[in-house]
């Protein structure tokens, strides 16, 4: 932040700079217009500035003081300083030491894993015909992911309760992992199918001379070139599986198996005002901090896979 | 002759080798619970009693039509949805105007701006709730000192409010993606016009009013649509901020307690399916947009 402010300052400040030395040379008139248009300028780029900071802060302050708060110990929990004057570690330790929440973070962590890796290789196989091929019924196969996209999950609760109950796993990671499919695979089904379009059709056309079947190409050309993109949409698939709750709250019971955002939402005290504010906010922080950092990371790729998922540009 | 047509059929058959794990997955996952619980919404089922449910016609729709609460909860929905999906547009559009300049930390500033969208709704609506905490919370403080109020506001436990507090909490998680869906739209336009438009001097409101919106129409509509579905069905968000009052139920979290919570699978499963229903009509209209607008598929 502060490096960034201080290359902002710069950049307005060689502005500042440019209209101050400019005055000594040339003509006057042509001077005043190109003073009056610099002035502008400057102008401009401090309001642009000022209202990215703006937006910044807006994004940030809320989990800025998660992280603050959760650094307090329990005494000055409730005290309104930007920044503890204290940092106390206390939160974060007891979070960390209970086994409950490691084994929700474990839960979270399998389901999330397991999700995306069945959701790519569905969705490989199936992005391949889509994205390569031209036949009858194509297009209806691309609208019936896009409804899938916009279902409203609640309506299939129960039919996919009692589903969970004839395949005996309820209360079980098969029953989460079988469940998010419907969230991840068809808009991982979408964006696949978007990605693969994208290779030039005379390296599948090669391959075709030289004799590879369908399933070669797909394995020894496709998924090497498209790696990155396997990156992006398996993280988008990750990410939506990780934060997942209805289907989370319903189909398990017991806290062992319970993921993340359900422990975190059944996390309370005797009543509403004695909710532990300070151990909630440290493992909300606990939770995020591994998505901040994938974002941080993979910034760009997370906003080419989102963007070609929904709105084709 | 022959020879020819079999040598075209087989890789037609291959495509559906291909596509035959996705339509399994979809067709367990999503078609037949679906058909199941538009079936459930006729009968008399409980939790316990899933088997041996008796077909009762539409004495569930009625009830629904009569019960004061489901009524309640399409009102909150329709106020969540059609206050904060045009806040979002509106915000959204701004920001993606902001990141589509190019300037100093842009990557930055993208990578910032995702922070809401990626933060776990749970996570989020617990964040928020401690900010909004009557007592303790920084929001209520800060508007104390800056003395805009002179006693603390009640933000979630109060009715009306709370239904403020989670527009406010839904138009802050979901501003991202918009802005994002508003960039990539704006991405593919044609630029030198724009930057014609700001050398002849013409100010920013005609350029955006007169240029950028014209153009823009499709990717808003688009993704007003794709927002206002996702917006109807809100679950997560209510679920946390509301702790259970059921005067700020929304449609889903109403047709969920009454079919985990009052295990009355029949009833749950009528407001499930009209729920559905809305949504349907709506993904009509998304989809015949969608198909409108990209020529690929």
């Amino acid at each position: 932040m502060v490096v960034y402010m201080s290359a902002v300052m710069k950049h307005i400040y060689r502005g500042y700079n440019n209209l101050r030395t400019r005055t000594n040379r040339g003509d006057i008139g042509l001077i005043k217009r190109e003073n009056a248009w610099k002035y502008k300028r400057l102008v401009k780029n401090t309001i642009f500035y000022v209202l990215c900071i703006l937006v910044a802060a807006y994004c940030l302050f809320p989990f800025y003081w998660a992280l603050v708060s959760s650094l307090r110990d329990s005494a000055h929990l409730f005290s309104t300083e930007l920044w503890p004057s204290k940092i106390s570690l206390e939160n974060y330790s007891y979070v960390l030491g209970d086994a409950l929440f490691g084994n929700s973070f474990l839960n979270s962590a399998v389901v999330a894993t397991a999700t995306s890796f069945l959701t790519l290789a569905v969705c490989l196989l199936a992005a391949y015909p889509l994205a390569r091929h031209s036949f009858p019924g194509r297009k209806r196969v691309l609208m019936l992911a896009l409804s899938i996209t916009t279902l409203p999950h609640v309506a299939v609760l129960s039919g996919l309760f009692e589903l969970i109950r004839i395949l005996d796993i309820y209360n079980e990671k098969t029953a989460l992992i079988l469940s998010y499919m419907i969230i991840t695979v068809p808009f991982t089904l979408w964006v696949m199918t978007n990605f693969m379009k994208s290779i030039p059709k005379d390296i599948e056309e090669a391959a075709i001379m030289d004799g590879s079947n369908q399933y070669r190409i797909l394995t020894k050309i496709f998924l090497p070139i498209l790696w990155p993109s396997i990156v992006t949409t398996g993280l988008l698939a990750f990410i939506a599986a990780w934060n997942e709750f209805l289907f989370a709250l319903t189909f398990t019971l017991t806290a062992q198996a319970r993921t993340v955002p359900v422990s975190l939402a059944l996390f309370s005290g005797a009543s509403q005002h004695e909710l532990p504010w300070g151990l909630i906010m440290a493992a909300s922080v606990v939770v995020t901090l591994p998505l901040v950092l994938l974002v941080v990371i993979f910034q760009r790729r997370i906003i080419s896979g989102l963007t070609t998922g929904s709105v084709k540009g | 002759m022959k020879q020819k047509s079999a040598t075209k059929r087989i890789p037609e058959l291959y495509n559906w080798v291909f596509l035959t794990p996705f339509l399994l997955v979809m067709i367990l996952c999503a078609g037949w619970p679906l058909l199941r619980t538009v079936f459930f919404s006729l009968t008399d089922a409980t939790l316990d009693s899933l088997k041996s449910s008796h077909f009762i016609g539409i004495s569930n729709f009625v009830d629904l039509a009569r019960d004061h609460d489901w009524w309640h909860a399409v009102r909150n929905t329709m106020t969540i949805t059609f206050v904060s999906v045009p806040m979002e547009t509106v915000l959204g559009m701004m920001v993606a105007l902001i990141l589509h300049r190019s300037f100093i930390g842009r990557g930055w500033m993208r990578a910032i701006v995702l922070i809401p969208w990626v933060i776990p709704t749970i996570v989020s609506a617990r964040m928020w709730a401690w900010m909004l905490n009557d007592i303790y919370g920084i929001i209520n403080e800060l508007l104390l000192m800056a003395s805009i109020i002179d006693a603390p506001i009640p933000w979630i436990a109060s009715n009306t409010l709370s239904i403020v507090s989670i527009i406010l909490v839904d138009v802050w998680k979901t501003t991202p993606y918009m802005a994002l869906l508003m960039l990539a739209g704006l991405q593919s336009l044609p630029q030198d016009c724009f930057e014609a438009a700001e050398v002849d001097g013409i100010p920013f409101r005609k350029i955006f009013m007169n240029l950028i919106l014209p153009m823009m129409k499709p990717t808003i509509i688009v993704a007003v649509i794709f927002r206002t579905l996702d917006a109807i069905r809100i679950f997560d968000l209510v679920y946390v901020l509301s702790c259970g009052n059921s005067a700020n139920a929304t449609m889903s979290v109403y047709a969920r307690k009454h079919l985990v919570d009052y295990a009355d699978v029949g009833l749950g499963s009528a407001a499930a399916t009209a729920l559905l229903f809305v949504i349907a009509i709506l993904t009509v209209l998304y989809v015949s947009f969608n198909r409108k607008k990209t020529a690929v598929i």
